[in-house]
């Protein structure tokens, strides 16, 4: 019997004991990143326009948003307004702006933005009907929200 | 009698619960920055004094509900939108808004043609957008698109002339840090080719 004797080999298998830290990692970076959708959009999703000259908006609580679209219900036609849950008539804006600028410290409020996600179809009409609405009360910075991107033939 | 040993507890489905976590995470993250074309709206006061503008000073950009586009009465396409803003700003054919100690002046950094026809000074030129209530908003953003690129580059250029650096090059470092000297030269940039768009009631 010889001492030397030849063992049988085989590959040794992996050890997985880390693969829970890495997920772990991940698990943590996806945490901490994420943010929930606060408000269920009852129009259909905007699409919204593609623009390269585009600036980041800072400040995400001085941000109130409003949405403009078409109703997921294709027998309604025209284009409907949201703001946070509910679809709103124009001439509720302003109060909507105020009820925003309550939340938000006083000397936060000349900050504020009013960022605009409208669908590349919507009529510019109610757009600027949002617009006069907005210089009424005030609220006079706003921002058109688009994709970044240069391919501008895809808005129109 | 043997005491059991304390067997070890199974961590073989960590990997399982934590895979569970990170893909619920995964589908429900949503790393959108949102970003736009930011504009500031025209406050609203009850006594405007009415003023006097010569029609040269004015880019007049009609948009109709076919999302068709005149530029000064001519036929014209989104893209040309860019090069005939910045031929109109930058013309400096005349000279600036005389303020309350001097007189008005050439324009000294303007590039354009100096054609009498068309604008004074950049900080005279008013780019004027008549849009239609039927107009889709992607045609009208495209168009707020150009001429913000429009001016975008004009400023580009000075700064590179002036400050051997782009415009959006000191936004950035302006944003990081904050010196008095970094906002005299953007606000220097901003005066020089300032934004002056006018929209008038759109058309029924």
């Amino acid at each position: 019997m010889s001492k030397f004797k030849k063992k049988k080999k085989g590959l040794p298998a992996i050890s997985t004991a880390s693969l829970p830290d890495i997920v772990f990692m991940l698990l943590f970076f996806f945490m901490v990143s994420t943010t929930m959708r606060e408000t269920d959009l009852l129009l259909k999703k905007p699409v919204l326009p593609t623009a390269s000259e585009v600036k980041k908006l800072e400040h995400k609580s001085l941000v109130s948003t409003i949405y403009v679209g078409k109703s997921k219900d294709a027998r309604i036609a025209g284009d409907k307004i949201q703001v946070n849950d509910k679809i709103i008539d124009i001439n509720d804006i302003p109060s909507f702006i105020f009820s925003e600028r309550a939340l938000r410290k006083e000397e936060e409020v000349k900050y504020m933005t009013t960022s605009i996600k409208a669908d590349k179809e919507a009529s510019v009409g109610t757009i600027l009907d949002i617009k006069e609405q907005l210089r009424d009360i005030n609220a006079l910075k706003i921002s058109f929200s688009t994709t970044r991107g240069s391919d501008l033939k895809s808005n129109y | 009698m043997a005491r059991r040993e304390n067997s070890e507890i199974n961590a073989g489905s960590m990997a399982d619960i934590a895979f569970l976590l990170l893909i619920f995470f995964l589908v429900t993250t949503t790393m959108d920055v949102d970003s736009g074309i930011a504009r500031k709206l025209p406050e609203k006061s009850e006594d405007t004094p009415q003023v006097t503008i010569k029609e040269k000073n004015i880019l007049d950009i009609v948009v109709n509900r076919n999302n068709a586009l005149l530029v000064e009465n001519e036929f014209v396409q989104v893209t040309d939108i860019k090069r005939l803003a910045m031929d109109f700003i930058d013309n400096g054919g005349g000279l600036s808004t005389p303020k309350a100690d001097k007189p008005g002046e050439p324009c000294d950094y303007c590039n354009g043609a100096k054609d009498p026809a068309s604008s004074d000074h950049p900080t005279k030129a008013i780019i004027s957008l008549q849009s239609d209530r039927g107009t889709t908003y992607g045609m009208y953003v495209s168009i707020q698109n150009e001429v913000e690129a429009a001016y975008n580059e004009l400023r580009n250029k000075l700064a590179l002339k002036k400050y051997n650096r782009t415009y959006k090059d000191l936004l950035g470092e302006y944003k990081d840090n904050a010196t008095e000297s970094l906002k005299d030269k953007i606000n220097f940039l901003k005066d020089s080719y300032p934004q002056i768009i006018s929209e008038p009631e759109p058309i029924k």
